[in-house]
């Protein structure tokens, strides 16, 4: 258990440090890391109905600006997957729209920075993706639908209200509600555990 | 100040799921650059994504060695993305947005809207979304109107307000249909925002809905 009451699970600490061997060009680190991730991130995609083939080419780009951008991955932040799910979210747009994905940009004299002061936030720097599977697995029925036509089926809110066939005012609500509760259940799983 | 208007979550979840087009994208980004709170649920809506991609169902890989030797292969190609150009010491219009217009504000090519106003129409690939910078001139009104769709409109310098609020640099209004609105440029400063928006504003009044053919809007 780290100092702050933190007890990240072994994999997701494995893939961090893997990450980290990536960036420095362990080609077998990201041997490990594309044997992981590679068959989950084609589901992923195929999950939203894209073709078989543009499947394979949104995983081939995603692995090689793995390879390529693994330094930019911070552990403090984000979990490997996490940072992978980006990585390949950002590289099925770019294979699809044939454009950029607008992002800000930490370096920019526009930006406005962190407050020094601000609370660590729970759900983003859990490495441990479990817990928050888990948390996922504590929503209601309904609330677990939204998530998924979200994520798994990539459906915007207001495709999700056609879809379930109820007013986009109840969509939002859950959707509000879900990450509600998936907060309040990390900052309880994470009291636990000091 | 910090923002004190920010997206609805499920806005921010679309932007975190990559469902969200591009306009809207570069409205909610540009926002993120000025509001840590935001990043910090966007980080959080982030990992609900990587738990989707950790636990997600799949079946075994059976051809891993080409599959990998194709990335590899493709792993000392020449990186294609663009260097980032070095930025500026200080800027108002913060990134991704000020790359889609070329520069910051005293490089825009504004088009005059009459009534005072001007707008620059925002590239994107984003059809029939529409995105526009516009300058409403210090002290003065937009005419009241209604939205057949989403409208998002980031303040980028000044400030404007209507019956919801005052919204000022890095605040995120939030309109559909059911908001009539008749915002109101703060006094003092232009009020410089990005509007995005999925359908043809409607006006009430109809000299307004005479000239907005010609206004574009």
């Amino acid at each position: 258990m780290t100092a702050d009451g933190h007890q990240p699970d072994a994999t997701g600490d494995q893939m961090a440090d893997l990450l980290g061997r990536v960036s420095q060009g362990d080609g077998a680190a990201f041997r490990t890391i594309f044997e992981h991730f590679a068959p989950r991130l084609r589901a992923f995609v195929m999950a939203k109905g894209t073709a078989a083939q543009t499947a394979e080419d949104i995983v081939q780009e995603t692995m090689v600006k793995i390879w390529r951008k693994a330094h930019q991955f911070d552990p403090a932040r984000a979990s490997a997957a996490t940072w992978i799910f980006t990585v390949a979210r950002n590289a099925r747009i770019d294979v699809l729209r044939k454009v950029g994905r607008p992002e800000p940009d930490p370096d920019d004299p526009a930006f406005r920075p962190d407050d020094p002061d601000s609370p660590v936030d729970e759900l983003a720097r859990v490495q441990d993706v479990t817990q928050v599977q888990q948390a996922i697995a504590g929503l209601s029925a309904e609330q677990q639908e939204v998530l998924r036509l979200a994520y798994m089926e990539e459906r915007a809110h207001p495709e999700i209200a056609d879809i379930l066939g109820i007013p986009l005012g109840t969509v939002k609500s859950r959707i509000r509600l879900a990450i509600k509760n998936m907060r309040s259940t990390l900052l309880e799983s994470s009291g636990e555990s000091l | 100040m910090t923002a004190q208007h920010h997206p609805s979550e499920a806005l921010l979840l679309d932007y975190a799921s990559g469902s969200l087009g591009e306009a809207c994208s570069l409205a909610i980004a540009t926002h993120l650059a000025l509001c840590p709170d935001c990043r910090r649920n966007a980080a959080q809506l982030e990992a609900i994504g990587g738990a989707f991609v950790a636990h997600v169902e799949f079946e075994t890989e059976t051809a891993v060695d080409s599959a990998f030797d194709a990335v590899m292969a493709r792993s000392n190609d020449p990186d294609d993305t663009p260097l980032p150009a070095t930025p500026p010491a200080t800027a108002v219009i913060p990134e991704p947005l000020r790359r889609y217009l070329g520069g910051d504000v005293d490089r825009i090519a504004w088009q005059r809207l009459g009534v005072g106003a001007q707008q620059y129409v925002v590239p994107t690939a984003d059809r029939p979304v529409t995105a526009r910078l516009l300058r409403i001139p210090a002290g003065r009104p937009v005419p009241t109107h209604t939205h057949g769709g989403l409208e998002l409109t980031l303040v980028l310098s000044g400030a404007f307000s209507d019956a919801t609020g005052v919204y000022g640099r890095g605040d995120l209004q939030e309109a559909d249909e059911t908001l009539e609105h008749r915002p109101h440029a703060a006094a003092g400063e232009d009020c410089i925002c990005l509007a995005v928006t999925d359908a043809p504003l409607r006006f009430r009044s109809v000299a307004a809905r005479m000239v907005q053919p010609l206004l574009g809007i």
